[in-house]
Parts: C-alpha cells; structure tokens; sequence
C-alpha cells in the first residue's frame, strides 16, 4: 500500500519546499497547496473531532471545510486554498472544536 | 449614474463577460474573487510555476479557457479585481470583504452575483474516508496541481463531467480501474435526440466514452454505489451493477458526483427569491427573464444563479451585464438581450436532455443507510435525520437542522443539503421542494474572529 494519498503527474521541474507533518520532514514543491504538499506525503490530514477518524478534504476548492488543519502553533489554515510555505509545521492530530 | 459603485462578485464564465460588457460601456467595475486568478473552477488556471500549455489542461476547452483569460487580461486596466477576496457577509448594500487577513466594508449601488457552483452529492457508507473525493475536486487536484488523487482511481456518479475527467485522468498516465455510471442506458439513449441539439458539445462527448473504450477502460452503466471500503483510507468499492449483482473494485481513490448546486449563500443573505426546479432537482435563483434577482439592484448569472454550464454562464454573464446597463438608462439594451435569451433558449434543449442522459439519482437518498454519516461537518447520520423527522415532528429541512445538527456545521449544508432534502422527502413522502433550503448564516465561510471586528476589543486575546 502506498504512503501517499495523491500522485504527482509527470516530472516536475520545480523548487522544493521543505514541511514537516507530525515532527517528521516531507518535501513538497512551490506551487502545491498545504493539501497537495500533505496528501503528496501522507493520507490523512486532521482526525475528524466527530468520529475520529482520518480526514483528507473532500472538494479541493475551498467550500466543504474539511480540510481545515492546525500549524504546530496554533494557527489553522484552510488547506486546500492555502500554499504551501517552507518551514510549515503540522500537526494532524491537534484537537479541533468548532472555532476557526 | 456611471459613478456608482458596480460590483461583481466571481470570476468565471459568467463574471468575465458581464465585466467585459460594463467596461465597453464605460463602467469599471469592482470584481471580488475568491481566487487567486480568474477562470472560476471550471477554466481554473494553475500555478504560474506549472508551466502545462493550454491544452493539456482544458484538452477541447482550451480555445474557450484562453478566451477567457485574454479577455480578462484586456480589462485589467479598467476594472478594480481584487483576488483572494472572500465576500463573508452582505447587509443591505454592504459587502463584508476579507482579503489577506483584513477586513473591510464596502457599500455598493449594484451587484452581480456570479458566484459559481460545486459538486452535488449523495453520500454512500465510507464516504468520509480519506481517498474519497468530488469529481470537481479530481478535476482540480489535475488541472491546478497536476496530481491524480490516488494511484487508482474509480470515478462514480452521474455528470457530463465524468467521462471527462476519466479521460483527462488516463490521457495523463494516472489509472483509471473503472467509471460507474448511476443512469441506466436506456437513459442515455432516450435522450439522444435531445442530445444531437448540442452538436459538437455532445460529439466532444462520445469522443471522451469511445477514448475510453478503445483504452479499455471499464464503463459501466446503471450502478448502485454500495460502500467505500478500508478503515484508514479508501481500499476498494463495492457496489451493484446494472444486473443486480455485487460487485468489488480494489481502488485507492474515488472521485464523485451528481452533477452541480449553486452556491447560493450570497443571494440567501440579500434576500433574494428561490425556486426549487424539479427538472435538475435543484434549487435555483428565481431570475427575470434578464438576470434580475427578486432584490433591486442585484443580478445574477451563471451556475452561481441556475446550473447551466459554463457556455450558458457567459451567455447569462453578459445578458445580466445588458439588464444592469439598461436599468442606469445606458441606451437600450433590446436587442442585445433577445440574441442572447435565444442562444440561451437554444442551450436549454441541449441542457434538459443532459440532465435525463446524466440524471440526477434522487431515489439513492432514501436507500442510504441509517448508520451512514449524512453531514460530514457534525457527524450528523441518515438515522438521526430520520429520528428528527419521526419521533421530534421536524417537518423542514431548517427544523431538522435544530433537532439534530444536520448543516450545522462549517459547509452550512452546501454538503449535505440535498441529501437531507431526499431523506426527509422519502420518509414523509413529500416533494422536495416542500421542505425548503437550508438557511444561510453570516459568515458564509469560516472567517477568523480577528477579522470580524475590524478593530477587535483590545482586553480580548484572540
Ligand atoms: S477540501 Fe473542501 S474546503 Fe478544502
């Protein structure tokens, strides 16, 4: 089974950006949104605070608001509209209650 | 008269050419787009870093997306667009704008609503799985991002969209282990008279299914979507084929969808008119035959106002552009308006029978499982929906809403709308149209407390 939940076509010509996804270190590349650079990485983005399980996104243009995760910080950013920076670190599992 | 404010809200099809229409008659207008370049979702543009060309993009579409963006790209200099800009609240007149973190209110004299659409689904057991996606989000995940959202891909639903988006998927090298169509082929094919009126819209069609046949990609018609398997993360579907009998893919992914719904939020605040239309089972805007909202002054075009597509949302684009011009007493705006209403007329032929050759499967709600979560945002499932109706006497969809959380959540039932519609139409066995919409809350999209007071309370730590 794969690790990754999307698939990159073709071969990109493009800088890399470094992330890391629970304390471990992922390379994404500019021009991925926060949701590209973890799905591309991992499978699941945030643990759902209703059922607890794995949540990945659903519609990838900003309407659902699924795919809402948590910077190690504190800070939550919309995933899927969101680009990706250097340095950003998340974390899937923090605790979501219903602010923003 | 040209020095008041005109506002756009979106831009696709729909906002592009109504702009085109004011700025040649020397408005310049304010375009407030949730994106980050123009396009909407339907001629989305990529990153400036992908460096694809048009056609690997948009494939057919590539000379109508490139029309678009050049056109927009005209009319930079005489419209004020402002991307990355969420419109969260509409009072009166006042657009509550976000835009980098910062609010702001702006008053407007006239407004168009352009504000698009997206994915309309009915959920199915393990939809909620990481690898489940729309079929407009795999669009997405291609055109903008040049990913496939798994390694192996089933695309399930009923949409025009469908065989497209499998064949920009496998014209791309991803995988596509199967495409399982809700609508029967006795369905297609009772349509197919209807269906010559598109001409080359519906032949770009057929080429997408032979594309796929002649690659041997299965494709089936007349399935019922039983389960999204795995425990972590989508690890197969089964579902019922068209004789009755189960079936099981193993996928990885699984994109899908029944067609489109407006969002409509905008609209909802301002007051504006519904109608629910039983042809496409949708609710729509309720427009004049001009593009007028019931609300003076507001007008609305594209998918944003009634599901169309993306051809009819340019036509509707510049028609409410014409009614707007000729309500500021611009010249008359006749004969512009009869071309395009009878261009929109004769789309329309086109357009029904799409929907009876990609219908919508309104009977999948009251077959969906008691135990399946309904509203993804609360964890709401079809059993509670139906407790609400059966033993708390909820009656309407927003009833339902308080008695047990459906929509509540932070889609506010964009998601999980139409499904709740269908529930609750089944167990009272009522039309859905009597059961009404959700109501739209300001903001009608999370936005940060920060922002909402445009100076927030200095004791308060946020
Ligand atoms: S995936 Fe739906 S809002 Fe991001």
């Amino acid at each position: 089974m794969s690790t990754s939940q999307f698939h990159r076509l073709g071969s990109p010509d493009r800088s890399r950006v470094r992330i890391t996804i629970d304390g471990h270190a992922h390379e994404c590349l500019v021009g991925d949104t926060l949701l590209t650079a973890m799905l591309t990485a991992v499978r699941h983005l945030r643990i759902s605070e209703c059922d607890g399980k794995p949540r990945a996104g659903f519609c990838l243009m900003g309407v659902c608001q699924d795919c809402w995760v948590t910077l190690a910080g504190g800070q939550r950013l919309r995933a899927c509209t969101t680009e990706v920076k250097q340095g950003m670190a998340i974390d899937t599992t923090a605790k979501f209650d219903h602010g923003i | 008269m040209a020095s008041e404010r005109i506002v756009i809200i979106g831009a696709g099809p729909a906002g592009v050419r109504a702009a085109q229409i004011l700025v040649a008659a020397g408005i310049h207008p304010i375009i407030l787009d949730e994106a980050p370049m123009c396009g909407g979702q339907i001629y989305r543009q990529q990153p400036p870093v992908l460096q694809r060309d048009y056609s690997e993009l948009y494939g057919f579409e590539a000379p109508k997306a490139k029309r678009l963006h050049d056109t927009f790209e005209s009319l930079r200099g005489s419209v004020d667009y402002r991307s990355d800009c969420l419109v969260w609240n509409l009072e009166q007149k006042n657009l509550h704008i976000l835009h980098a973190g910062n609010s702001e209110t702006i008053s407007v004299d006239r407004l168009i609503l352009a504000t698009g659409a997206m994915d309309r689904i009915l959920p199915f057991t393990g939809w909620t799985l990481p690898g489940v996606f729309t079929l407009g989000g795999a669009q997405i995940a291609f055109k903008s991002q040049a990913c496939a959202i798994g390694r192996r891909t089933v695309f399930l639903g009923s949409s025009p969209l469908l065989p497209y988006i499998a064949y920009q998927y496998a014209k791309a090298g991803a995988e596509v282990v199967a495409v399982l169509d809700t609508t029967a082929r006795a369905a297609k094919i009772r349509a197919l008279p209807g269906l010559l009126s598109g001409g080359m819209t519906f032949i770009k069609g057929l080429y997408f299914m032979a594309w796929l046949r002649t690659h041997n990609i299965k494709y089936e018609y007349g399935v019922t979507p039983g389960e999204a398997l795995g425990d972590q993360n989508v690890e197969g579907l089964r579902y019922t084929d068209q004789r009755g009998n189960q079936q099981m893919l193993e996928c990885d992914a699984i994109a899908f969808g029944y067609g489109l719904r407006s969002e409509m939020q905008l609209a909802d605040l301002a007051g504006c008119d519904f109608r629910f239309d039983p042809v496409s089972c949708n609710w729509c805007l309720a427009l004049d035959g001009h593009g007028r909202t019931s609300v003076r002054d507001i007008y609305a075009a594209g998918d944003g106002a009634t599901i169309l597509g993306a051809d009819a949302a340019e036509l509707s684009g510049a028609r409410a552009a014409h009614a707007l011009l000729g309500d500021l007493n611009l010249g008359s705006q006749d004969t512009a308006l009869g071309r395009l209403n009878q261009e929109l007329d004769r789309m329309n032929i086109f357009r029904s029978a799409l929907e009876r050759a990609f219908a919508y499967p309104h009977h999948l709600a009251k077959a969906i499982p008691d135990s399946c979560i309904v509203c993804r945002c609360e964890g709401v499932t079809a059993g509670e929906i139906r407790s609400a109706v059966h033993e708390l006497g909820a009656d309407d969809i927003n009833r339902a809403k308080a008695f047990c959380r459906v929509g509540m959540g932070r889609c506010q039932g964009r998601v999980c709308g139409p499904a709740t519609e269908g529930i609750m139409a089944a167990v009272l066995n009522r039309d859905q149209a009597t059961l009404g919409r959700f109501r739209t809350q300001a903001p009608v999209k999370p936005v940060p407390m920060a922002c909402v007071w445009e100076k927030p309370p200095e004791d308060i730590v946020l």
